[in-house]
């Protein structure tokens, strides 16, 4: 559908990123790409400022959390080329215990709610972000609710005992 | 003839010039068919009251033409949508800064019992900070339910004591709430 | 005898006041908290607070079944339920493959563009009363109503309509139903051309609204801003027209595109959408009269709820009825992100699925979200009355800006 095919894209961002990129995959067409945290900010600034690529549509940013994996958390990035109308998902994973990655807000304005909701739910840390704060939790909430661990309901609920229903 | 209603007189001793009745009766009829609802609206059910005061339903029919948006000057806190647990203290504050007499309408099952969401953010029914006088049930009532939890609430109002705050059992109530 | 104040140092006047908007703000029309600091009237600084409705859906979606989150779905954004619906529907059919009939998606067409007809409504007659014109308000609020009333024909509720399966509808268009979109078709332009005439030309509304937050195509695209905001700023992106989905492309419609992203642009590109959907709605419907009539959803009996009374009499109706509600169907493990236009901007779904039989994770991009993290940055410097007016015209819905 993109005027630029999924192969070329790829092409081009591995001949300025050597060896930095994985390809995951092309689920539903939408190519899916890894990377680490050190790089993220160079490819997501290259994904933008480049004339023949122009990802300058910012779609998300969101959390995943695999609780089982070495490194648990992934950070996932969704571009859009307006141009060029081709989508791109960027993942990086970071490993337990360290959950820092620099901010995109110096590429894009609009990162900072998502990056705020991205710590808010997860607990990634975004690094020379301007303000990082809880966003839709209470400001003293100190657990990550989307992790996996976290229960969804409230834990300290009375109404819900196992004897009000005769287990 | 007209097509607008007068409400009924309450009963009473009537003769020839004069009408008697007790004070109770004549002041819950003025409460009770001039409320002034405050809508505290937070989601869904908030945009179902929308459709209750506009064109279609038309809530002014009952008394409630002034919607009043300052708690300090109203009688009726409409609670419509999901009270999260960040809100819940805001709620309060609206509460206790309504005069007496005052009463509280839970709409919705989020304003009644926390609906869907029974989730570690959201309040499992507004009765848990503060007294509710009535729950209308859906997810979001129709109009026509809010229209019955209010005639509802009239009802309450007609039928109230003259200073409700002075009974044992209301203030009993609202220690139990841990209010004044 | 001095008459005009005297300028000291320790003169109060010079002092910054600080104003606490919501979050209950009347003006707001939804829970908002902006902690404004003012000179006079004019906003210097200011912070949003969110997350006063904070209902944790993405939690929530992670332990239902797909077919239990549409009702979720609904709570998003809830002027325009059935889009969010059909999106998720769309989603998951995306991911399980599954290619919907024609006419289902002409049908999803139809309902979905009475949802943004129905959402620019409140949008726009909000903004009318916010500028002091509650008239228009009541005028499009009846034809709102009628919406509804095609909705309760369609699926049985009026605004939480949870409307459709995956896979299609629930049950076919009745007689009525129809009957009452063609009188809506025929009712409605005139109402909007009188809205249209009440305002586009309004001198009290012109001044209010025309040159009042601008906001530049850079702007706006840094900010990811989507829907009738980013169009407003000149950026003619629309998924509709960009990604089609549910056989967008087979219809013919313009994308209204406004000046400056003022709030006067907006207001009138969101106008022209409402006429747009019209157009949409009536090619929709010569394109059904085509289509074979009994058909309203796909023919996939392992993701599509039976009929109760199919469950009740028949053996096959019963297995599927229990291998969806148990879970017992596989699903492919894989990620899909799928889009479409809301009424406020691209609503996205980006979902994670491990094979089983709720999401792994869920994730919504929800417009209403993105688009309002600009309100603080982009009130500095405006007077506090246009800030308002900025908020209702930004259409910010607090079911979906607090998920």
């Amino acid at each position: 559908m993109g005027k630029i095919t999924n192969e070329e894209l790829l092409k081009n961002i591995n001949t300025k990123f050597e060896g930095q990129l994985t390809l995951v995959g092309e689920p539903f067409g939408l190519l899916t790409l890894e990377t680490g945290r050190e790089q993220i900010i160079d490819i997501l600034t290259y994904l933008k400022t480049d004339l023949s690529l122009q990802f300058i549509y910012l779609t998300d940013i969101t959390a995943i959390h695999y609780p089982e994996q070495e490194k648990p958390i992934g950070v996932i990035y969704h571009l859009h080329s307006l141009i060029n109308n081709v989508r791109i998902r960027i993942k990086v994973f970071l490993p337990d215990g360290d959950f820092h990655i620099p901010t995109a807000t110096t590429v894009w304005d609009g990162a900072n709610w998502m990056e705020r909701e991205t710590y808010d739910y997860f607990g990634v840390i975004f690094d020379g972000h301007p303000d990082l704060r809880r966003i839709l939790n209470v400001d003293d909430m100190t657990a990550f609710p989307m992790r996996k661990e976290f229960p969804l309901e409230d834990p300290n609920r009375v109404d819900k005992k196992d004897y009000f229903f005769g287990r | 003839m007209s097509d607008i209603q007068i409400v009924g007189a309450p009963a009473g001793v009537e003769g020839a010039g004069f009408f008697a009745t007790s004070l109770d009766k004549a002041v819950g009829l003025a409460r009770a068919n001039s409320l002034w609802p405050l809508p505290f609206a937070t989601s869904c059910c908030g945009i179902e009251f929308m459709a209750t005061m506009a064109s279609h339903y038309d809530l002014s029919r009952f008394g409630a033409e002034r919607l009043s948006f300052s708690p300090r000057q109203a009688d009726l806190l409409m609670v419509m949508g999901t009270i999260a647990k960040k809100m819940g203290p805001v709620l309060r504050q609206v509460y206790l800064q309504m005069a007496e007499p005052r009463w509280v309408m839970a709409v919705g099952a989020c304003a009644s019992s926390g609906g869907i969401f029974d989730t570690y953010s959201v309040l499992q029914g507004i009765d848990e900070i503060i007294p509710v006088d009535v729950y209308v049930p859906g997810c979001p009532p129709r109009p026509e339910a809010i229209i019955d939890g209010f005639i509802n609430i009239q009802k309450l109002v007609k039928t109230e004591s003259l200073r409700r705050r002075n009974e044992p059992e209301y203030q009993k109530l609202l220690a139990s709430y841990g209010i004044q | 005898m001095q008459n005009h104040p005297v300028y000291s140092d320790n003169d109060p006047q010079n002092e910054l006041s600080t104003l606490n908007l919501g979050p209950t703000h009347p003006a707001t029309h939804g829970v908002f908290q902006n902690v404004l600091q003012l000179d006079g009237e004019r906003i210097v600084s200011g912070v949003s607070t969110i997350g006063y409705i904070h209902r944790a859906f993405e939690k929530i979606a992670e332990h239902r079944p797909f077919y239990q989150i549409t009702p979720l779905t609904d709570r998003l954004n809830y002027c325009s339920s059935p889009i969010n619906n059909m999106g998720w529907h769309m989603t998951v059919e995306k991911l399980l493959g599954i290619e919907t009939p024609k006419r289902v998606d002409y049908l999803r067409i139809i309902v979905m563009e009475l949802a943004r007809i129905s959402d620019h409504i409140i949008c726009n007659g909000v903004l009318g009363v916010d500028t002091g014109a509650f008239t228009g308000f009541l005028y499009m609020m009846e034809y709102r109503e009628a919406i509804y009333e095609i909705y309760e024909e369609v699926c049985g509720s009026r605004l939480t309509t949870n409307i459709g399966r995956i896979g299609g509808f629930e049950r076919n268009f009745n007689a009525i139903a129809f009957s009452k979109l063609r009188k809506f078709l025929k009712e409605f332009p005139p109402v909007l051309k009188e809205f249209e005439s009440l305002f586009n030309r309004n001198r009290i509304f012109v001044d209010r609204t025309k040159g009042v937050a601008e906001v530049t195509a850079e702007a706006a695209l840094s900010y990811s801003w989507s829907g009738p905001l980013l169009r407003a700023a000149g950026v003619d992106y629309d998924v509709r027209a960009m990604n089609p989905y549910s056989s967008y492309e087979d219809f013919d419609f313009e994308v209204p595109v406004g000046e400056n992203g003022d709030v006067y642009s907006r207001f009138l590109v969101r106008n022209e959408e409402m006429k747009q959907s019209l157009r949409l709605i009536e090619q929709a419907l010569v394109k059904l009269e085509k289509e074979p009539t009994d058909i309203f959803h796909a023919d996939v009996p392992e993701f599509y709820l039976p009929p109760k009374e199919e469950v009740y009499n028949n053996m096959e109706a019963l297995i599927y009825h229990f291998k969806i509600v148990m879970g017992e169907v596989p699903t492919p493990a894989t990620e899909v992100y799928h889009s479409v236009e809301g009424a406020n901007g691209e609503l996205g779904f980006y979902l994670v699925n491990d094979g089983g039989r709720a999401p792994y994770r869920l994730h919504f991009r929800r417009p209403s979200f993105i688009n309002y993290q600009m309100y603080a940055p982009m009130s500095r410097g405006m007077l506090l009355s246009d800030a308002i007016i900025n908020m209702s015209s930004l259409n910010v819905i607090a079911g979906e800006l607090d998920a």
